[in-house]
């Protein structure tokens, strides 16, 4: 075969694997999605994250609108200070309400955030006050189970002692 | 009686000895002749032409199997993976599980394996045939090592076209997964792209993946290039070491995965 051939066949190789690795990158990867405009970050704190990973979503409204950047354990109060980087399209007020959810039944975990009513916007650094935790499902469990058995024992004791109420 | 029972172990002993002295031998020829090739593959570069003739063998021939396979994996992948999706309800996973499948593992994987059986042989069995016919002693004589001008080319060349490869596999058979999960199954487009692009990282997935291909391209070619070169000068010779590239590239595929993924998942 001639050389200017193999060449040209061997340069539409090269440009279709280059163009597979940054199709992949761009479509399948979210090279796109995390470095689109500039992030703040603010960190909120939790009691209990629940399965938040680095990574998760931050949603408002449904609509992602940042990253979980970071996941930190503070040893002082004993609480996950969890970093996330928001979009800088998307300013929040200050008293912006964060809580993580679960999408679906045993999806992944995600921050949800609910506005507040401040004036004043949330700034890089600024830390979110009003967290709420994840639903641990074996806490909410042992809640019921619990809840259960002193219902019975108060309704058992109620029925020996006859008080009337 | 005890003699002869002694007699028949120290046989057998004997005989696993002189087998594992012999693995150990080779995988040391083995090491030297990559040693070898290293610092031969200078010519590779110099005389790029040599190169290109060889990605040309390996890469672009082997496109046709490779983009054919990966199609139809992809396809197979999204048809199995929304049958068991679909019983947690949530189908819209599918394109997270054909993309992170693929990416992470079957692009490479499943390309090093049909690399090492459509080129992998051919570079073997030309290399055998040309130390039969007694051509790379030719060579020698004329003072031009075989080394620089036959063997790094093709080295280079599967080095370079495995990821290439392995990125198109992926791509294409996440074309292939589409195809099935959004026109023939009805899942929701953009489910299927956002979870998709929500999951795989570009870091730890793809670049992970890439690394992955670069090795096996290593390996592939490193065995095949080896075993035509160390095969015996004759037609079984070159068809044995034909079997071995195969057997020994699989083997080595497989075995060096699991090391990679090991590490890489933590």
């Amino acid at each position: 075969m001639e050389r200017t051939t193999i060449d040209l066949w061997v340069g539409i190789f090269a440009a279709a694997g280059a163009a597979a690795i940054f199709g992949l990158a761009m479509k399948v990867g979210n090279l796109t999605t995390t470095n689109i405009g500039e992030t703040y970050a603010v960190t909120a704190a939790f009691e209990n994250i629940g399965g938040l990973k680095p990574r998760a979503p931050v949603k408002s409204a449904g609509v992602v609108v940042g990253r979980v950047d970071g996941i930190q354990f503070d040893s002082t109060n004993y609480e996950a200070v969890v970093t996330l980087k928001l979009d800088k399209r998307y300013p929040f007020p200050k008293d912006t309400f964060a809580s993580i959810f679960t999408a679906g039944l045993l999806g992944e975990q995600y921050v949800g955030l609910e506005a507040g009513g401040d004036t004043a916007s949330l700034a890089n650094g600024d830390k979110i006050t009003h967290t709420q935790d994840a639903v641990v499902l074996e806490k909410m469990i042992s809640q019921f189970l619990y809840n259960k058995a002193s219902e019975n024992k108060s309704s058992e004791t109620n029925s020996a002692e006859e008080t009337p109420k | 009686m005890f003699s002869s029972l002694a007699g028949s172990v120290g046989g057998l002993l004997r005989g696993v000895g002189h087998r594992l002295v012999d693995r150990i031998w080779r995988l040391g020829g083995g090491a030297r002749f990559f040693f070898y090739v290293l610092i031969y593959s200078g010519e590779s570069f110099r005389r790029l032409h040599l190169t290109i003739r060889e990605i040309y063998f390996t890469g672009v021939m082997s496109l046709i199997i490779i983009l054919v396979s990966a199609f139809f994996v992809g396809m197979v992948l999204a048809l199995q993976g929304y049958n068991t999706l679909q019983k947690y309800g949530s189908s819209e996973a599918i394109g997270v599980l054909v993309a992170l499948s693929l990416v992470r593992e079957l692009g490479p994987v499943v390309t090093a394996l049909l690399f090492a059986g459509r080129a992998g042989t051919a570079i073997t069995a030309e290399i055998g045939l040309m130390k039969a016919t007694e051509q790379l002693s030719a060579m020698e004589m004329m003072a031009v090592s075989p080394i620089a001008r036959v063997v790094a080319p093709r080295f280079w060349a599967g080095v370079i076209s495995m990821p290439l490869l392995a990125a198109l596999f992926s791509m294409v058979g996440i074309l292939g997964g589409y195809l099935v999960a959004v026109p023939l199954i009805g899942v929701d487009n953009g489910a299927f792209w956002s979870q998709m692009q929500a999951n795989v990282d570009f870091r730890a997935d793809i670049v992970n993946g890439i690394i992955k291909s670069v090795v096996f391209g290593i390996a592939c070619t490193m065995i095949a290039l080896f075993e035509g070169y160390d095969a015996p000068p004759t037609a079984e010779g070159v068809s044995r070491a034909t079997t071995r590239t195969v057997v020994n590239s699989s083997l080595a595929v497989l075995g060096l995965d699991f090391v990679m993924t090991s590490f890489m998942i933590s």
